[in-house]
């Protein structure tokens, strides 16, 4: 059979989120690859940078819709930092226990998509019927089931009571009884072994060198995760473990992500139990300083970065953010070589893609190896232009 | 035979047994699988209407023809896949041991008749121009080699057991003596995976892999003609399954002899054992379709060959075997 092109996105059933593959296939192996990301800009940083920290708050928690509090943990986090604030002992258990939680139901997630991607629809709809579980449970922490809003700076907006913990404890048994037969079931199914293992190869070497994050990385055997690497909130009290796999393939980031289910349940519990007594929260200066500061954050799917520059104002002089989705991006391309067509859904939702987490907008001159980012009045002058120009649309002087 | 004359034919083609019950079964049989499906991944399921509903949908719905393909071929493929399948469905005893148009070697007709839908999936992808399709169109010929030789030699197993080329001989063999799934098991596994292949379930549907390849040969059609394929579809289910009751689990009868009660009770008693046997082989259906993950095409054609062609031979040596010994 020839060689065909085959356009995979924007727009495709398999994918939630755009993005655009060009695949060259022969027959049904695929030879070459060309992935066109950031379909889906939406300006965030600017609008961070628009706004004071409390109200970027909002904004923050709306970069990703699965993993919020990752983002808005970590944004509060910097900014405790750069002010030289702590956050009470007892505000940084309540985190921790929303952010294991958001791990599990963003797992749970994962698998369902998993299995929607391989035509298992029925472990689609178990996993999600169990994952209410503990959405069920950020809805009585926080009132909300996706944008739960619990940090603010200096601490968090709603304590724990003794009615929600154990509520949660009680609900968390259901889950771990749940998790166990989901791992039965991923590791000895004959089907699911056959579509997952030894599909979308990455190597350990690769994994290292391509700069891969979170669940992908630890598929491969790289033991690599920010909450046992460089503890922040209070990860260095809780007992855990980093999860691994040496399969190297799909079916290694899918035991990787079902053992971090019940890392993350054991985690959970044990922070119920040892929460300390204290304030939620505590008053924190209007300004931040000048300086700069990387808060680092073990997102469900990987590391994530927010860089944050202060001005001695109430606003971010610079924000950025790297999503783990754009550090295993390059893994995809990698893992997809020589695989089968009917491959290409599940390696692309083996790192869990977040697309619109992930856009990012900035210059790069690779001759003389420097970048840049523009400021928010040359963004707006070129956009008056371009659609004059283009356009004929006069947004007036 | 039974005498009757044309009028009678006529119904029974176009009434009952035949087109209209067949159109209504069938949607009765969509209704009954996704319901089955949906109680087993723990869903409410659609209520019984719905794919009558859905059907009706279709047909109002504006039927695009893409600029470029060839419009003749393109709109003629749905009613000839609509016209195999139902031609097939008169062949098979719904009621009582015989049909009046059955002869000797109908089992064969209806086999190539139920694999021209396949065929046909294959030219509707090949002249939509669209890449998916052709993918799928591609999947769906490769797919067919696989199912379809061992599915042809299973079939075999009941004519030769019963000795007739016939359906309605082997049905009555089957009446006087004993149904052949206790004779032929792995004839009637491996008849029940190739029918799941045939009609593009779970874990075979690979021809229309939704997340792989959007929808497969059928994914330029809409409007009626993507109704007629529909339709199509579910009776092809119905057929098939019924084709499987009537090699295996002796369609219409029921075990024992009806003589003594009135020909028109005994039709109602064997109409209501063919229904539930194509049920029970429908559920058997759904539930293959719930317990599964697709699998790829190159294990599908591992698959075939190495597990469903081995069985199927396997079962006719066994099948001689017997005969020889018996003899």
């Amino acid at each position: 059979m020839s060689e065909m092109t085959i356009p995979i996105g924007p727009q495709h059933p398999a994918l939630k989120e755009p993005v655009g593959f060009k695949i060259t296939v022969e027959g049904e192996r695929i030879k070459s690859l060309d992935l066109d990301i950031s379909y889906n800009h939406r300006g965030i940083e600017k609008a961070v940078e628009q706004r004071d920290f409390n109200q970027s708050m909002y904004v923050i928690e709306r970069i990703c819709g699965i993993c919020s509090h990752s983002h808005a943990t970590n944004f509060s986090k910097g900014i405790e930092e750069l002010m030289k604030v702590d956050a009470p002992r007892r505000a940084q258990y309540i985190r921790l226990i929303v952010g294991e939680l958001e791990r599990i139901h963003s797992h749970y997630l994962w698998l369902g998509v998993a299995g929607h991607e391989i035509g298992f629809d029925t472990l689609f709809m178990y996993t999600w019927r169990d994952r209410e579980l503990v959405q069920d449970i950020l809805e009585l922490i926080s009132g909300n089931r996706v944008n739960y809003a619990m940090n603010r700076i200096g601490g968090v907006r709603r304590d724990l009571d003794e009615k929600v913990i154990s509520y949660t404890l009680k609900k968390l048994e259901i889950l771990a009884e749940r998790t166990k037969f989901y791992i039965q079931l991923a590791t000895t199914e004959e089907t699911v072994i056959a579509r997952l293992g030894k599909v979308g190869r990455l190597t350990h070497e690769k994994a290292k060198s391509l700069g891969s994050v979170g669940p992908t990385a630890r598929g491969s055997g790289v033991n690599l995760d920010v909450r046992h690497d460089d503890p922040y909130l209070v990860y260095d009290e809780v007992p855990f473990k980093v999860v691994t796999a040496d399969n190297c393939d799909v079916l290694g980031r899918t035991i990787v992500r079902a053992g971090e289910i019940v890392q993350s349940i054991e985690m959970t519990k044990w922070a119920l139990e040892n929460l300390p007594p204290g304030e939620i929260r505590k008053a924190t200066p209007r300004l931040a300083p000048s300086g700069e500061v990387v808060s680092l954050y073990e997102a469900p799917r990987g590391e994530l970065i927010h860089y944050i520059k202060g001005n001695n104002s109430d606003k971010a002089d610079r924000f950025a953010v790297r999503t783990p989705t754009l550090a295993n991006w390059p893994s995809v391309v990698e893992a997809l070589q020589g695989q089968n067509i009917a491959d290409i859904p599940i390696v692309v939702a083996a790192i869990d893609p977040c697309m619109s987490c992930t856009s990012r907008m900035t210059f790069l001159d690779t001759d003389q190896m420097n970048s840049w980012v523009w400021t928010w009045n040359e963004l707006r002058e070129y956009g008056i232009k371009w659609y004059r120009e283009n356009k004929g649309i006069s947004w007036g002087d | 035979m039974i005498e009757l004359d044309v009028l009678l034919v006529l119904a029974y083609v176009l009434v009952f047994p035949g087109f209209i019950f067949l159109f209504g079964y069938s949607f009765f049989a969509e209704w009954f699988d996704r319901k089955m499906y949906a109680k087993m991944q723990n869903r409410v399921g659609p209520p019984l209407i719905q794919p009558f509903a859905d059907f009706l949908k279709l047909l109002t719905k504006e039927d695009i023809t893409p600029e470029k393909v060839e419009k003749v071929p393109y709109s003629l493929l749905p009613i000839l896949a609509f016209a195999a399948i139902a031609t097939a469905f008169v062949y098979i005893p719904v009621f009582v041991t015989t049909t009046p148009i059955g002869f000797q070697g109908d089992l064969l007709l209806v086999l190539y008749m139920l694999t021209l839908p396949t065929i046909l999936l294959f030219l509707v992808g090949w002249y939509s121009r669209n890449i998916f399709a052709t993918i799928g169109a591609y999947r769906a010929v490769s797919q067919l080699f696989v199912y379809e030789v061992p599915l042809f030699i299973v079939a075999l197993g009941p004519a030769l057991w019963a000795g007739s080329w016939s359906i309605s001989d082997i049905v009555s063999f089957q009446q006087s003596h004993y149904c052949l799934f206790l004779i032929q098991p792995l004839g009637f596994i491996v008849a029940i995976m190739c029918l799941q292949a045939k009609l593009e379930r779970i874990p075979f549907d690979i021809p229309e892999a939704e997340t792989e390849i959007v929808g497969g040969p059928l994914v330029e059609y809409s409007g009626r003609k993507l109704a007629m394929f529909r339709i199509s579809t579910d009776m092809l289910m119905v057929v098939g399954s019924a084709l499987i009751v009537v090699l295996y689990l002796g369609g219409p009868s029921v075990g024992f002899s009806l003589e003594s009660l009135h020909i028109v009770v005994q039709a109602i008693i064997g109409f209501l054992a063919f229904l539930v046997k194509t049920v029970f082989i429908i559920f058997l259906l759904s539930f293959i379709r719930a317990a599964f993950a697709r699998l790829r095409i190159d294990q599908m054609t591992n698959f075939g060959w190495k597990w469903l062609a081995s069985l199927a031979f396997i079962q006719i040596f066994i099948i001689i075997g017997l005969r020889v010994v018996m003899a």
